[in-house]
């Protein structure tokens, strides 16, 4: 099969448009339907989406699985994967079955709730498959509607705030990415991203209205391209439309958000920032690394003093975002390895988080963490399934947590030992929120009446969690099913960065010299 | 002689002499009871026209000395015209009868501007470029005001020709300098003399002084000031008319004589549309977002829109035209849509625009809110709709002209844009409990919304087409 790529990426649309076409009404059979068909189409992707798995060869540092068409506008339709985008595919099929499952008990408007996680997971999984500037964009973009819908309608109470939020400040990062793909387009006559991997754009240095600017068309690309990762990623401190959304998305929708939307602001930063513009990335590196330093210092900070537990655990994700933009500007081999690691760890973790707050509020619809305590009593099961991903998330050896941190500490501690300190201080403040609203929601005294009655997870719920468990251990003990897969094409990566690095130095040094 | 010149505006012969035999013919007949059938039969001319134009006729060929041209850009431009005329035509036909407003008029006064749409774009000279522009407008006038006994549509009729009068007072004065300074009406000898570099200061106030007319025609900022009133106050059916075939067709005059007869100075020119460019995408941007009445508000949209599709006129380049092109084509489709929408929204018979009404819209009608959801998102720009794909095209033509400051502004215009077109959006699917607005039961203003919102996801894989052409109109036109 020379088109995997497509179809997996369209099985999930396809599905949506039989919905919309062929389901009518809004009975409970309907209803009923519009789940197990939504299950059925994720479930198969996931099924097939293994065989890219299977025959996914590690050591070919190229793209594999390539598709190619003419398209309109001297574009192309091209997907492709490699060894850093593969996994990211794996964690949208695998992610999205879950997904799913945990909005078994919605119960207004199935059908189009389950067409618009379908249509996400189209756009999500074109979004790592893309190898076409504006194809990229289109999926990158269009990921959007559907995530606004399931903000604005499935939502809490303060959901359009959330919903625009989410959307105008997102959108307001790409659009600039934009115009610097329209620029890429205009200096290299292609889209094409394997081509434009090895375009090198010039570093020459000019001035914009007055200003001097080091690295030149490099820096600006890079910085365009960066306000709509940043945002995306989250990073301090463009990060406050994440909360919001968190907060007021229903259980599934932070889930999808926190384990894939976010993973693609990393992504774009290792498919385009650093090997397209490997100048521009050096002039920003140190801010980057500050910035990240500060994220993980400060949203920890913050996340300590949330009372609703949506809130503390999207502040949590921020921080470990903060990890991961360090390992990535680190420009080593630990620290995009651990990057990489740590975004597949986070998308298993946060994901199980979210599920555990969803566990929670179906029960008693309040995440104020004041409203509950002494939850061990009546729900033992939950207590160990969140016990154990607490600790995932503080960071525990033995889980996916602890390697994607110390990665990308220690790829940072060889650029910049001061952003490695800091930064590590993280992990610290992080044992303390998670600890703390873990102690607050599960231990001490059953006393709040509402409490007296509440049920211990049901079957299904289990089955969500089981397989997030089985990954979030294999991970921790086993980490190079990880990382075999993506070092060799985080080794290219690397050695093409310093290269292009190298060149740059001295074309600008003959640049001095013959003036 | 005069017959190969008559052969080449045989269309617009045609045209013209419906028009003139239908309007015989009804005065002296059923007059208004012939009204419904004269809208089939107008559409279905216009329709046949556009087909005809656009399978037929290769090359350029010029009529009567010049002064008028049917090359690939006109063509190109006559069957967007006439396609999209046709089309209002036929959705407003059923709003109008029952609100008896349908009159024998109507079909042959849209006629009647749609002959001088095509004249404005196919004009070769100064004096048949404001021959096609005055037959549009006169028509035009007259529609706005078809309401007879309701105050607004009068006024809006009284503003729309008080400030197309004034805007063709600076036209004439503008095509009245160039050609003192010219020696010609002729486009051809114009830009033998408007070279770059060698431009009169006269001429250059004529260039000016025709730019600020033509603005007003594309309602480009700060020439709009009509357009919100106009649009409200109009018939619905009317103001779609307004916001689609006349747009093309007085952005296609813009193009025509920008390029055929200033194309040597593009320098001189492209300065002050790129200005106007500007303007009109914030000021339709921003001030839209106050709007509560869904005319109102696609009126500040056309004027943001137009302003994008400045912008790929601004590129002065081929790119640029064929951007402008694209955009025009794409953004009539989708207004097309829009307004099929809009005619459908009433309530115990009565037509409402507040966009309040819409609240939860999608619970009632889940087909079609999905159909307006993709439209609005289409005209806010946002991939994967046909919409982006305008964007991303006048986007490189300005990039790639040097006006990398005006794409950058572009897009942070279409973010505040797509504030207004979200909040549609937000009434229709988050909005409270409402009363019920009517069910429409219209098929035919059901299948162009359908249509228009299929255009709008399928066209993204591969336009239908629509980019090739536009390439070899633009290839016409600029030299």
């Amino acid at each position: 099969m020379d088109n995997l790529l497509s179809i997996v990426t369209f099985i999930p649309a396809a599905a949506a448009a039989i919905m919309a076409l062929l389901m009518r009404g809004e009975d409970a059979a309907a209803q009923r339907n519009a789940k197990w068909l939504a299950l059925l189409a994720t479930s198969i992707t996931f099924l097939v989406s293994l065989g890219i798995y299977a025959q996914f060869d590690p050591a070919n540092t190229g793209f594999q699985f390539l598709e190619e068409r003419d398209w309109v506008f001297g574009l192309k339709y091209k997907m492709g994967v490699d060894g850093i985008s593969v996994l990211f595919v794996m964690l949208t099929t695998f992610v999205m079955p879950l997904t799913i499952l945990a909005s078994w008990g919605v119960t207004t408007r199935v059908k189009e709730y389950m067409i618009a996680f379908l249509l996400l997971e189209t756009l999500m999984l074109g979004v790592f498959m893309a190898l076409d500037l504006v194809l990229f964009y289109m999926f990158f973009e269009a990921g959007l509607i559907p995530m606004f819908l399931i903000i604005g309608i499935w939502g809490g109470k303060e959901r359009i705030y959330a919903s625009f939020k989410f959307f105008l400040y997102t959108l307001l990062g790409s659009v600039l990415m934009l115009v610097a793909m329209v620029a890429m387009y205009a200096d290299a006559g292609t889209t094409d991203i394997e081509t434009l991997l090895s375009h090198s754009f010039s570093a020459a240095s000019f001035d914009v209205l007055g200003i001097h600017v080091v690295g030149g068309m490099q820096t600006l690309m890079f910085l365009a391209f960066f306000a709509s990762f940043a945002v995306k990623m989250p990073m301090w401190p463009v990060h406050t439309w994440l909360p919001d959304a968190h907060v007021q998305a229903p259980t599934a929708g932070s889930v999808v958000l926190a384990a894939i939307l976010l993973k693609m602001g990393g992504y774009g930063f290792l498919r385009f920032s650093l090997p397209m513009f490997p100048v521009g990335t050096e002039v920003m590196t140190d801010v980057i690394l500050w910035m990240s330093a500060i994220a993980v210092v400060y949203t920890s900070l913050v996340a300590m003093v949330q009372e609703d537990m949506k809130k503390l655990i999207a502040y949590s994700s921020v921080a470990h975002m903060g990890f991961v933009t360090m390992g990535i500007f680190s420009a080593n081999q630990q620290g995009i390895d651990g990057a990489i690691f740590q975004m597949l760890s986070h998308g298993f973790i946060s994901a199980a988080l979210f599920l555990c707050v969803g566990v929670i509020y179906d029960r008693m619809h309040t995440r104020e963490i004041d409203a509950y305590g002494g939850l061990v009593i009546r729900m033992p099961a939950f207590a160990l399934i969140f016990m154990f991903f607490t600790m995932g998330n503080v960071g525990l050896p033995g889980t996916s947590g602890f390697v994607g941190e110390f990665l990308t500490l220690m790829g940072a501690f060889q650029k910049n030992t001061w952003v490695a300190a800091v930064a590590a201080s993280g992990v610290i403040f992080s044992a303390c929120y998670a600890l703390w609203l873990y102690r607050r929601v599960v231990f001490g005294d059953l006393i709040k009446g509402s409490l007296k009655t509440i049920q211990d997870m049901d079957t299904r719920e289990r089955f969500i969690f089981a397989p997030l468990v089985v990954m979030t251990i294999l991970l921790g003990v086993y980490p190079s099913l990880i990382t075999d897969i993506i070092s060799p094409s985080t080794e290219a990566l690397i050695a093409n960065f310093n290269q292009s690095l190298a060149a740059a130095d001295t074309s600008a040094a003959t640049q001095i010299a013959s003036h | 002689m005069i017959q190969a010149d008559l052969s080449v505006i045989l269309p617009e012969i045609i045209l013209a002499l419906y028009a003139m035999a239908a309007l015989l013919g009804a005065v002296y007949t059923g007059k208004d009871n012939l009204a419904s059938t004269l809208v089939w039969s107008t559409s279905g001319l216009m329709a046949a026209l556009a087909l005809w134009i656009g399978t037929s006729g290769e090359g350029t060929h010029e009529a009567f000395g010049g002064m008028f041209i049917d090359d690939g850009f006109a063509r190109f431009a006559k069957v967007a015209i006439l396609l999209s005329a046709s089309a209002v035509l036929i959705m407003g036909q059923e709003y109008m009868s029952r609100r008896g407003m349908l009159r024998f008029e109507y079909p042959i006064l849209v006629a009647l501007s749609a002959v001088g749409m095509m004249m404005m774009v196919s004009a070769g000279d100064l004096m048949s470029l404001y021959m096609g522009l005055e037959l549009q407008s006169l028509a035009l006038y007259v529609v706005a005001s078809m309401r007879r006994d309701s105050a607004k549509s009068t006024e809006a009729g009284l503003k729309y020709f008080v400030l197309g009068a004034l805007s063709s007072g600076l036209l004439l004065y503008g095509a009245s300098l160039v050609y003192g300074f010219a020696g010609t009406t002729k486009f051809s000898g114009i830009i033998e003399v408007a070279q770059h570099g060698e431009i009169s200061v006269g001429m250059l106030f004529g260039i000016v002084l025709l730019i600020s007319g033509l603005g007003f025609k594309v309602s480009a900022v700060p020439f709009h000031m009509w357009t919100p009133d106009v649009y409200e106050g109009a018939p619905t059916p009317v103001t779609a008319f307004f916001a689609s075939a006349p747009k093309v067709a007085a952005m296609g005059l813009f193009a025509r004589v920008m390029h055929d007869a200033f194309g040597h100075a593009v320098s001189d020119w492209s300065q002050v549309v790129a200005v106007l460019s500007l303007l009109s995408m914030f000021v339709g941007a921003v001030a839209a977002i106050g709007q509560r009445d869904i005319k109102r508000l696609m009126a500040y949209s056309s004027i943001a829109h137009m302003g994008y599709a400045l912008m790929g006129l601004a590129a002065g380049t081929q790119m640029g035209v064929e951007a402008m092109l694209v955009y025009m084509a794409i953004y009539v489709s989708m207004n097309i849509g829009t307004f099929a929408f809009i005619l459908m929204l009433q309530k115990d018979g009565q037509p409402v625009t507040d966009i309040q009404a819409l609240n939860q819209y999608s619970r009632r009608e889940p087909g079609k809110a999905l159909a307006v959801l993709v439209l609005l998102f289409s005209l806010a720009g946002v991939p994967p709709m046909l919409g982006f794909f305008g964007k991303l095209y006048v986007l490189r033509a300005a990039y790639e002209a040097g006006l990398a400051w005006l794409a950058i502004a572009g897009v942070v215009a279409s973010v505040i844009g797509a504030f207004y077109y979200l909040r549609i959006v937000y009434y229709m699917y988050f909005g409270e409990e409402s009363e019920d607005l009517d069910r429409s039961t219209s098929p035919v203003l059901w299948v162009f919304l359908m249509g228009s919102a299929a255009v709008m996801v399928l066209g993204i894989i591969n336009m239908f087409g629509v980019d090739g052409a536009a390439a070899a109109a633009a290839a016409t036109l600029v030299n």
